[in-house]
């Protein structure tokens, strides 16, 4: 209840800000408004109703996920997301967070994966339990230093990989991930850009997710955001927790890693 | 025409000789991991992406060089590539490279258009601009502007409008690699992402001493 009252102020703050920020934008502005969001931020919703999927015994095999192994072990999660995505000996594959609580349902509680992964986003009127499970999840690391060492033979070609891909140049404008993410203190019309190739801005733009967006009045999981960097590139549509997205997350925790985990965090 | 290949493969018979290009090749992204990557990121797109939208995947020689140097290839390489863009360019039918500014300056403020995909793609047919406040700062006026590219505030103040000025900015929005290979500018020529017509109201824009790039 706490958090819903905390969300209804964070909205009615968002339209305030909006006209502030119209009138001499400025990253003070910027700031100002996320501190302010930053008592009330809506995931903190989502993160609950997450812990209640976790715990419920659901699906045909009506199990809960509390045995699921998020790399740590069977129910251990404190810690657990800033250390993904790492490689899992069961299924012989480098997985992040979200393909991870996929296996568990699928495995545990015995859904069927595609059903599981229809409703991977939200939108409005449309609820998913995956952005629930990995806030819940995420929130978990809050406070943790991400740990992608990358140091087993597969995890460390993955993070080569998604260095590949960071630097691959395609697209009717050219784009690679690198020509906005690349460099140090530049922005896009006012957007502050990280430079991901370094320990700090790999650390800032990895370490809030997932994270509430407010122009999207939703929460985004990693794997959202960076299939939407690849629509804003004007690449066709990746899958849905394929390799290159879960290589890409390797390549940035592991450069992130060092860096605290704040999440869920709150983004423009 | 047989001129250009013996200079090319002159060219590359001159890369190897040298000591920067045999250093820049050992630090060339190793071959494998280029391959497995390029395997991984090719099947990574949904199935039931149009095929038409899946050619977006595909690298001509400059960007697949682009993405092997990490955007910063050997000088002799450069060269080459630079050339091979000035090759692309292509004119107005009617010949004239300064268009109306007011149009240019519509088009400079437009980020929207060319988004494919299923979860939010554009509108077929919504217009696609040049986009070019997103990196670039132009009019004083409009204060929310990028910084990835150098600000063209007072473009034509700066440099006048001679002949000469006003092709190589048409020449570099057709193709920004002619001049500065894997920069990071979009090619809208080459790319068909704005018309050549459309591309001389952004040069209008950025030259013409009445637009607010240059008066204000």
């Amino acid at each position: 209840m706490h958090s819903i009252v905390h969300a209804a102020l964070a909205a009615a703050t968002v339209g305030l800000a909006g006209a502030a920020l119209a009138q001499g934008s400025t990253m003070d502005d910027i700031a100002k408004y996320r501190e302010m969001l930053a008592d009330g931020n809506p995931a903190e919703l989502l993160e609950a109703k997450g812990e209640d999927l976790w715990k419920k015994a659901r699906g045909p095999k009506n199990a809960s996920l509390e045995q699921c192994d998020m790399g740590l072990g069977p129910g251990k999660l404190e810690g657990a997301y800033a250390q993904l995505p790492r490689y899992f000996a069961d299924t012989k594959k480098v997985m992040d967070a979200e393909s991870r609580v996929v296996h568990c349902m699928v495995t545990l509680q015995g859904f069927k994966e595609e059903d599981v992964t229809k409703n991977w986003f939200s939108k409005p009127g449309r609820d998913s339990d995956i952005e629930a499970l990995v806030t819940y999840i995420g929130a978990k690391s809050n406070g943790e230093k991400i740990n992608v060492p990358a140091r087993h033979p597969e995890e460390a070609r993955m993070a080569k990989i998604g260095e590949q891909i960071f630097y691959r140049r395609s697209g009717p404008q050219d784009f690679s991930c690198a020509i906005c993410h690349g460099q140090e203190g530049k922005r896009i019309r006012l957007q502050e850009l990280g430079n991901l190739t370094t320990q700090a801005g790999a650390g800032t733009a990895m370490g809030n997710w997932p994270s509430y967006r407010v122009s999207q009045g939703a929460v985004w999981t990693m794997q959202r955001r960076l299939i939407d960097c690849m629509r804003q590139a004007r690449w066709p549509e990746p899958k849905y927790l394929s390799d290159s997205v879960i290589a890409l997350e390797v390549f940035l925790q592991k450069t992130a890693s060092g860096t605290v985990m704040q999440t869920p965090g709150i983004k423009r | 025409m047989t001129r250009t290949i013996a200079r090319i493969a002159l060219a590359a018979a001159g890369l190897a000789l040298l000591p920067g290009f045999a250093q820049a090749q050992k630090n060339a992204p190793n071959n494998d991991i280029t391959a497995q990557a390029e395997q991984v990121f090719r099947s990574s797109f949904r199935a039931d992406n149009p095929k038409y939208w899946m050619t977006r995947l595909d690298q001509d020689e400059a960007m697949r060089l682009c993405s092997q140097y990490r955007d910063n290839p050997p000088a002799k390489l450069r060269a080459q590539i630079e050339k091979a863009q000035m090759a692309t360019i292509r004119y107005p039918v009617e010949g004239k490279l300064i268009g109306d500014w007011k149009e240019g300056e519509k088009l400079a403020a437009v980020g929207t258009g060319g988004h494919i995909g299923f979860i939010q793609p554009d509108p077929p047919g919504r217009l696609r601009g040049g986009n070019c406040y997103a990196c670039h700062q132009l009019a004083k006026k409009e204060v929310a502007y990028g910084t990835i590219g150098p600000s063209l505030h007072h473009f034509g103040k700066l440099r006048g409008t001679s002949d000469e000025i006003v092709k190589y900015t048409y020449d570099k929005i057709y193709n920004s690699n002619a001049f500065t290979a894997c920069t990071n500018m979009p090619r809208f020529g080459l790319h068909s992402w704005l018309t050549p017509e459309q591309i001389t109201h952004i040069v209008a824009f950025l030259v013409d001493p009445e637009s607010p790039v240059n008066k204000d």
